[in-house]
């Protein structure tokens, strides 16, 4: 078997796996630093190690099924390394660190045949790398987009304290879409435990604007219609007095100063008092 | 937004009482096709049962066009309304809460603008009212 | 046209409206209602409007309309049951039916109406042979 010139750099992997796929291992190790163990890494080296020979050195264009795996694999990779919040810069090294490896064997060898072949290699590396890069991106903006979610999510946190009574902490700033999301979930809870109490806390809140405001009192209003009563608490004197200010009509809306005389007072509206042993 | 790509319309008349209801059911249709939330169907079916009972009581009848937008990524839902009935003289007051020419809570149109996204009243004296309103899905 | 039925249960009316309210028809039941009130003597109205998908300005004035009227005739009516978007939509056009009396559900509605409607003949605690003394 004699390869082409442009096809040496398979043999030049070949004949030199060990230390390639060791210098290679690293390489990417220490720009990730520390954050991923060497035997996992090493790992993952191997199969692109594996992936690149697939093609026999004779295919340059990594969209060739030749490379099938190799893509799927960075495919996985790319998604991975998005996942575990390694930079793009972080996640493409572990690619682009071959050809330095590379470099540095022929470098010791002094044979110009073989740089040629290196810079078909060097080729393919860096399509490969960016290859990874787009998949990284991609993935990057769902785990964006699903971290915004959830915090959605999270923020919302509407418990039940009693029977017949559900509370809504409200903690950090509110904005008209995400107080909109809020409110829809509190309501959605008064039917689905069949509470006729709601209790929307609020010391968390540093500040509210007019719209915000206005959402609170529709949650009210809604929450009425459907057979429910809020009481707002905690609302810090900031708050109270950017709401007289801007002129907002909260005069229907019980208020209380803090979440356990709310909690009292919907008690004793759901006809409980809470009783001291004597 | 009406130069949008657009698909099928559909096309329903407004000449009695339980066209409208017709007209709710196929708003809601389409309102769930392009996967608006719960809460936006609602509105917008609440919105375009306000806006045919307009048709049909003060424009004498006419017809809703009901399709589906694409603009870019987002998609949505018009309705248009139109009749060839008297218009309206002063728009600003027919769009103030509470203000009616009949008997009705004159809530039709200015809730109707709060409730979905785009609005637009097209009328004037003698030559009819066309009310076109859309939301698109957040 | 289709009517909605009105169920008599003791003192009160119970309406369930199952269907897309036409306007006519709302408006049947609007008078149907205010009948069979005086008709029966009823105390309390209770209208589940769980099935409703939607309540427009129409239909909330046929429901404020009803509670007025039932009012003047000597009866209490609640209104149970609205889903949660229908309440959000209810507020953004405009209305929020001041002057009605809700509930989350039909039981709560009866256990409201029960609570402040005053039965005239027999009162509780005060029936002689009771047995049990509370
Ligand atoms: N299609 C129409 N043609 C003519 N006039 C209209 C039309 N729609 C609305 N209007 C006028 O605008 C007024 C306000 O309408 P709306 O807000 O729906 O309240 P309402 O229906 O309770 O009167 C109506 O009373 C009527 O005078
Ligand atoms: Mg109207």
């Amino acid at each position: 078997m004699s390869p082409q010139p442009d096809h040496q750099w398979i043999d030049l992997l070949r004949e030199n796996e060990d230390e390639v796929i060791a210098a290679w291992t690293a390489a990417a190790e220490a720009s990730l630093a520390g954050r991923m163990t060497g035997s996992d890494l090493a790992n993952d080296i191997r199969e692109i190690y594996n992936g690149l020979l697939a093609g026999e050195g004779a295919e340059t264009d990594i969209r060739s099924s030749v490379y099938d795996g190799l893509r799927a694999l960075l495919n996985d990779l790319g998604r991975t390394r998005a996942r575990q919040g390694f930079s793009p810069t972080e996640a493409a090294t572990s690619i682009f660190a071959l050809k330095q490896v590379v470099l540095d064997l022929l470098g010791r060898r002094g044979d110009l045949a073989a740089y040629r072949a290196f810079a078909n290699l060097s080729i393919i590396v860096d399509d490969l790398g960016l290859y990874m890069l787009e998949t990284y991106a991609n993935a990057r903006e769902t785990v964006i987009a699903q971290q915004a979610e959830t915090l959605l999510e999270l923020s919302t946190p509407v418990v039940k304290l009693w029977d017949n009574i559900v509370a809504l902490p409200l903690v950090g700033t509110l904005d008209s879409a995400r107080t909109q999301v809020v409110m829809e979930a509190l309501l959605q809870a008064l039917v689905d435990t069949g509470s006729e109490h709601a209790i929307i806390d609020i010391t968390g809140v540093p500040a509210v604007d007019t719209q915000v405001a206005q959402h609170l009192l529709k949650t009210v209003q809604a929450a009425r219609l459907l057979g429910a009563e809020c009481i707002v608490s905690g609302i810090r004197p900031q708050i109270a007095q950017t709401v007289v200010a801007l002129g907002i009509e909260f005069g229907d809306i019980h208020t209380k100063a803090n979440l356990s005389d709310a909690m009292l007072l919907a008690m004793r509206r759901s006809g409980l008092d809470i009783v001291g042993r004597s | 937004m009406t130069d949008a790509p657009t698909d099928d319309q559909t096309v329903l008349p407004l000449k009695a009482d339980s066209d409208v209801v017709r007209v709710r059911q196929l708003v809601r249709d389409v309102a769930t096709a392009v996967r608006l939330s719960l809460v936006d169907q609602t509105k917008l079916v609440t919105a375009a049962s306000e806006l045919a009972r307009n048709t049909l009581v003060y424009g004498g009848g006419g017809e809703a066009r009901v399709r589906r937008l694409t603009q870019g990524t987002s998609v949505g839902v018009e309705v248009v309304f139109s009749d060839d009935g008297p218009g309206i003289a002063d728009t600003d007051l027919a769009l103030t809460d509470g203000w009616t020419s009949g008997n009705g809570l004159g809530l039709g149109l200015s809730g109707t603008r709060r409730l979905v996204d785009d609005f637009h009243l097209d009328t004037a004296p003698g030559a009819g009212t066309t009310v076109t309103i859309a939301k698109w899905r957040r | 046209m289709e009517r909605i039925p009105i169920l008599r249960i003791g003192e009160m009316l119970l309406v369930s409206i199952q269907v897309d309210l036409q306007d006519h028809t709302a408006l049947m039941l609007q008078d149907d209602l205010s009948n069979r009130i005086v008709e029966t003597g009823a105390k309390g109205v209770l209208i589940d409007i769980s099935a409703l998908e939607i309540v427009d300005s129409f239909i909330g004035r046929m429901i404020s309309t009803t509670a007025a009227v039932s009012r003047v005739l000597d009866a209490e009516t609640v209104v149970v049951g609205m889903q949660p978007a229908v309440a959000i939509t209810l507020v953004e056009l405009g209305l929020t039916l001041s002057g009605v009396r809700t509930a989350l559900d039909v039981d709560r509605g009866l256990r409201m109406l029960r609570d402040s409607v005053e039965f005239p003949v027999v009162e509780r605690g005060v029936t002689p042979d009771d047995g049990r003394a509370d």
